[in-house]
């Protein structure tokens, strides 16, 4: 089978700006597969070129066996698309959207009724239908969007940071209706900043300074980050900081919540030498523990090895 | 001087027929980190407004350093600085010169500006940006910028909005050592958050639901209320796992944390072993379970926000 999505040396530049730069990869069918980066990193562009909305540069995309650089007209009717910025019209009432976006995708008579009920039922706004979309909290308008992005039952849907400023309980909310769309064989491609989203796809394609640096699943790439990481509890985290990163043997030190996660280059003594730092520095130390690293442990890991010194 | 920098009391802002802030009552203490949460429409923007006295109250009041923001909200701004989620940047101005407009604005004296501009630039970093123009920024260096613009008058009071809205987890930690390095030099910062592991670095949090004050406590008191009713299951497949332990009886609520589920059960608890029992009987392979700390996720959804996850 033809997977979803193919990539090739795909590039884009704006001007002499590269902001896609020789990207390589494939997306399965069903896959749920996510997009990390920092601002800036290219991930957006990536996301245009595959939905037919931006020409590349130079490379291959096929999309659904669509050549991106063709006619991207039968493509469309094979794809979702949703923004950060979704395109719902807040003088319409939630049915009105619907109707506005089945009437753009060609979903009509029996088959828009039986759609737009599963979209209402799906994003739990049966009983809000007749409600103007301005007046639905963010959470619900995201659940809306999605819902419109795929009334026409696209193969494959590509979401550019849904989640954005959404409260963490809509948020997990919205992922399980991504499940939902890719238990049901819709490939998703989905970018986030969001690490405990990144946690939830089959694969992450990690992107920085317009290339790809990282491509594997959640735990493929925690296992890849092989330097020893510490969580460290103290009583004033934020000051302990620069107490233990001008220590030779810590690589980084960053708060994680109220924790300090602590990254080394080599474990022998860890524990004594951190304890001793933080004395040094006046501070009570609570647990030092080895830890599993999160994703944003990875995350952060890799881009700064990726980047010349301090630049990150 | 007084030690309060923030009384809300009874603070109440309605749209038309909705209350948006509900007699909102509550104490910041001078120098305190403190953090405001809630779901979307629970009123935590509105809340940030009136205390910046950029909205005025329907009824109640907040007094910012002893000064009413109802009576005179003019004498309460320059001691303020009030972040707003698209904060008024200008994109074809520089970084010097965004910043340059925020102190003349606020009557930032000439002899002041070399020291405080370069401390600026010191702890944000822009230094070497300073003639870029502010719509050539990545979004992380915007909300820094943002920042700057904001604390260039050196303002006792810092109320941010969701500072890290849509930035990435680099920046993101950017900003907060900003913002930890304000608090460690005496400065008092209200902000507002979606991300948990912020809200868990403030002094004290302030949980807002539907426009009420619902809990108001320390991270730590705030997760010491679902101790003993928490637990941690690491499974070799993580969402057959959640979903079995949804169904299971005595099981509140089961997430995903991670790889791991984060479960939380009733009160009085279920003997765990029978609900371990029951997620082995349904065929999910458990690789590691045992009582965890709750996260503030888990007391943010413990404090029932409109939408239960499913």
């Amino acid at each position: 089978m033809t997977p979803a999505v193919d990539v090739r040396g795909l590039s884009r530049a704006f001007g002499s700006f590269v902001a896609v730069d020789a990207v390589t990869f494939r997306v399965e069918r069903g896959e749920i597969f996510g997009f990390l980066g920092p601002n800036g990193a290219g991930k957006t562009t990536t996301i245009k070129m595959l939905a037919g909305l931006l020409a590349p540069t130079s490379g291959l995309a096929t999309v659904a066996g669509y050549d991106v650089t063709g006619d991207t007209g039968p493509l469309k009717q094979r794809i979702g698309y949703m923004s950060q910025l979704f395109s719902l019209y807040a003088d319409l009432t939630v049915t009105e959207n619907i109707r506005l976006f089945a009437g753009l995708y060609g979903v009509r008579g029996e088959r828009f009724d039986a759609r737009r009920d599963w979209v209402l039922e799906m994003a739990g706004l049966d009983a809000q239908r007749d409600r103007l979309t301005g007046e639905l909290p963010l959470g619900w308008k995201q659940r809306l969007a999605l819902g419109c992005a795929v009334l026409h039952e696209p193969e494959i849907l590509f979401l550019d940071e849904p989640t954005s400023g959404v409260d963490p309980v809509s948020r997990r909310r919205f992922w399980d209706l991504i499940d939902r769309l890719a238990v049901a064989g819709t490939t998703i491609l989905v970018s986030t900043h969001y690490m405990e989203e990144a946690e939830y796809c089959h694969r992450l394609a990690l992107m920085h300074q317009a290339q790809l640096i990282a491509l594997d699943t959640p735990a493929g790439l925690r296992a890849s980050m092989d330097a020893p990481l510490y969580r460290v509890t103290t009583d004033a985290p934020a000051q302990a900081v620069p107490a233990l990163r001008v220590l030779p043997v810590v690589a980084d030190a960053a708060m994680f919540g109220r924790a300090l996660h602590v990254t080394l280059h080599d474990e022998r003594n860890a524990e004594r030498l951190i304890r001793t730092a933080l004395g040094d520095a006046g501070q009570a130390c609570g647990e030092v523990t080895r830890i599993r690293p999160s994703l944003e442990d990875v995350f952060v890991h890799l881009v700064r090895a990726h980047a010349p010194a301090g630049a990150a | 001087m007084t030690a309060t920098a923030i009384r809300a009391r009874a603070l109440t802002r309605a749209f038309g027929e909705t209350r948006a802030v509900d007699g909102v009552s509550f104490d910041v203490e001078r120098g305190e980190l403190f953090g405001l949460v809630g779901p979307d429409g629970a009123g935590k923007t509105t809340t940030l407004r009136m205390l910046a006295g950029v909205m005025r109250p329907s009824s109640g009041d907040a007094e910012v350093f002893g000064e009413s923001v109802v009576a005179d909200p003019a004498r309460v701004q320059p001691r303020l600085a009030y972040v707003a989620q698209r904060f008024g940047l200008y994109g074809d101005l520089t970084v010097r010169e965004n910043i340059t407009f925020y102190a003349d604005l606020y009557g930032v004296a000439d002899a002041d500006r070399p020291a405080r501009f370069a401390r600026l630039y010191e702890f944000s970093g822009l230094g070497p940006f300073e003639h870029r123009l502010a719509a050539a920024l990545s979004g992380g260096m915007k909300q820094k910028l943002a920042l700057c613009a904001a604390l260039v008058h050196a303002p006792e009071l810092l109320i941010l909005d969701e500072p890290t809205f849509g930035v990435d987890p680099i920046s993101r930690r950017d900003l907060w050592l900003i913002i930890h390095e304000m608090v460690a030099g005496g400065m008092t910062v209200f902000v507002s958050t979606a991300y948990m592991d912020e809200a868990e670095r403030c002094d004290r949090l302030a949980m807002l639901h539907e426009g009420s004050l619902v809990a108001i406590d320390t991270p730590a008191a705030l997760q010491a209320r679902l101790a003993g009713r928490l637990y941690r299951v690491r499974a070799d497949d993580p969402r057959a796992a959640r979903d079995r332990l949804r169904t299971t009886p005595g099981v509140v609520r089961a997430n995903l944390f991670g790889d791991a589920v984060h479960v939380t059960v009733a009160d009085p608890p279920p003997p765990w072993d029978r609900v371990i029992r029951h997620l082995t009987d349904g065929g999910v392979s458990v690789l590691e379970e045992g009582p965890a700390d709750a996260s503030l996720e888990d007391i943010f959804m413990d404090l029932g926000p409109t939408e239960p996850a499913r």
